[in-house]
């Protein structure tokens, strides 16, 4: 279980994090998500010790990880930033690792086949491609067999066989009881994997519900009702709880109302419809609403700037 | 076996195969031991030739210990990159971030690291510095008889060996401060290369250099200014502490 408490860091001026309280449960894959420089990355830094914070703390399993007398086996990180020196081959750098915890060769040459490895351990790390640099991070991350796992962006880079085995990996291991937190800017990554979502943005967090809750949220759209007669047609349709736009054009959004009810109560009336469309929110779209107000870097609609 | 967790003792074990695993240190530490034997057989060959253009008081004026430790300047700079490199090339790769999430205490890993480095380079250069005698020795015996039982003599080989490892640990000590090979690489000769010029504009200041203490450790026959060897020894011990304290200051309140 990883939990950070009122968590802060400043560079100076700027706030990268600000104020974070959330608690990331085991059995669970936990999803990490928020735009770039929302301040993923800096979270988990600090919840492995290597960043300080400006004020709050963070721990894992109920210590703060620097404290842990074995600290390879309470978390296994693998940072979006590579950690591995270039000059020295795979699974050199996994026995040094390993070293440092008296964890035997056996562990070595079990984490280097469990992540495919096995062809390439002895070559040096600097020529790996993306996909297999990030492999030996998950080898490296998985040396202790820890109990919670954090991985900053781990489907950067690999293939589409690597990512389904990165999923199935982080299921299996979250089945097993460990506490999962994973991080991704993309959403729809994170609904293919992850049960339970935080979101950050600028810093702080914007939402922390499961991916359940989410898709609920998303699939509360809006029907689109094409007639030429949207007078009379928005006259019965309106009522509690139901909203009916007209954009012109013959048009009707009508949100509150299932599409189904639409048509029928259109049938009854006998007025012709030429269109009846459930427009549902994709969970990136969901996403997107929840971070709007959060984006660092935002990119400009071309028809802004044309007009 | 025990339980897995860190101990100082693995943590050096990992240094070591950390140090052991990588090419361009054991290449660099062959190019020291190289230096150090093969330019004193080559300078005590140089001085042999020199023999009958040389005056009597010329030749009573050569100094054992100039010519078969004449590979100690090249030595140094090989050292002094090791040491550097042996935290920055961490740096510079990241590697850091894994060494300071797996010993998160951080401690650790600078003396694990100081003394690993500490005791390949000691052990690496008294094996040279002793075979560096030997070798140019028996090259100088065909004019000279010198012993190494000869005063200082004995001592200005150890010095020799001891002054490397200085100057190793004083360039781990930068690397960590700086975390920036370039940098760290530059500072180090600076101290090393630079600094010594300052003894024509201020002799005191000159007298207690890093270099001025090096100087004094490898010199057989100590004259005039020039500090006793115990003397020169604590005060470059004092210099690689005080780095040190910089270092173990650096690493504990940065961020990785």
């Amino acid at each position: 279980m990883i939990s950070v408490e009122d968590l802060t860091k400043r560079y100076g001026e700027k706030t990268a994090v600000d104020g974070l309280t959330f608690t990331v449960q085991p059995g669970i894959v936990t999803g990490f998500l928020g735009p770039n420089g929302a301040g993923k990355s800096t979270t988990m830094r600090m919840i492995a010790g290597l960043d300080r914070p400006t004020s709050g703390r963070a721990l894992v399993d109920r210590r703060p990880y620097v404290e842990d007398p074995a600290p390879l086996r309470r978390v296994g990180l693998l940072l979006e930033a590579k950690a591995v020196h270039t000059s020295r081959t795979a699974r050199n750098h996994l026995r040094a690792l390993a070293a440092t915890h008296g964890i035997g060769r056996r562990r070595v040459e079990e984490v280097i086949e469990l992540t495919g490895l096995q062809d390439v351990a002895d070559k040096r790390a600097g020529g790996f491609s993306l996909g297999m640099g990030q492999r030996l991070g998950i080898a490296s991350a998985l040396l202790g067999d820890p109990a919670n796992l954090m991985l900053d962006e781990p489907v950067n880079g690999l293939d589409p066989e690597g990512v389904l085995w990165m999923r199935r990996l982080l299921r299996g291991l979250a089945a097993e009881g460990r506490t999962i937190l994973l991080s991704s800017h993309l959403m729809s990554e994170m609904a293919m994997t992850a049960d339970h979502l935080i979101v950050i943005g600028r810093g702080r967090l914007i939402a922390d519900l499961s991916v359940e809750e989410l898709t609920a949220q998303a699939s509360r759209g809006h029907v689109r009702v094409r007639t030429p007669d949207t007078g009379p047609l928005a006259g019965l349709l309106a009522g509690p709880g139901v909203n009916v736009e007209a954009p012109g054009n013959g048009l009707l959004e009508v949100t509150g109302l299932e599409s189904d009810a639409i048509g029928e109560l259109a049938r009854r009336h006998d007025l012709p419809l030429y269109e009846l469309t459930p427009v549902r929110a994709s969970l990136e779209e969901a996403f997107m609403e929840l971070t709007r107000d959060a984006v660092e870097y935002r990119a400009v609609d071309i028809e802004e700037v044309v007009a | 076996m025990t339980a897995i967790g860190v101990t100082p003792r693995r943590v050096v074990r990992s240094e070591w195969i950390k140090l052991a695993t990588l090419r361009s240190t054991t290449l660099t530490f062959a190019v020291a031991v190289a230096a150090m034997i093969g330019l004193s057989v080559l300078v005590a060959w140089a001085t042999i030739d020199n023999w009958t253009s040389m005056s009597p008081a010329a030749r009573r004026s050569v100094a054992v210990e100039e010519v078969v430790l004449s590979g100690r300047h090249l030595a140094q700079l090989a050292i002094g990159v090791v040491g550097v490199m042996a935290i920055t090339g961490e740096y510079a790769t990241g590697m850091i971030r894994a060494t300071l999430a797996a010993v998160p205490e951080r401690m650790p890993v600078l003396w694990a690291k100081l003394g690993i480095y500490a005791a390949a380079t000691l052990a690496l250069m008294l094996v040279a510095s002793f075979t560096g005698f030997f070798a140019g020795n028996a090259v100088l015996a065909e004019h000279w008889d010198f012993h190494l039982s000869d005063p200082g003599v004995l001592r200005s080989v150890f010095g020799a060996a001891i002054s490397l490892t200085a100057v190793c640990l004083l360039g781990t000590a930068l690397g960590f401060i700086l975390r920036n090979t370039a940098g760290a690489i530059s500072t180090l000769f600076g101290i090393l290369m630079v600094l010594p010029l300052l003894r024509e504009f201020s002799p005191v200041i000159g007298r207690y250099l890093p270099t001025s203490a090096i100087d004094s450790l490898l010199t057989a026959r100590i004259e005039g200014e020039m500090l006793r060897p115990l003397p020169a020894f604590l005060l470059l011990c004092a210099y690689v502490g005080a780095a040190i304290g910089g270092a173990a200051f650096m690493l504990l309140r940065k961020d990785a």
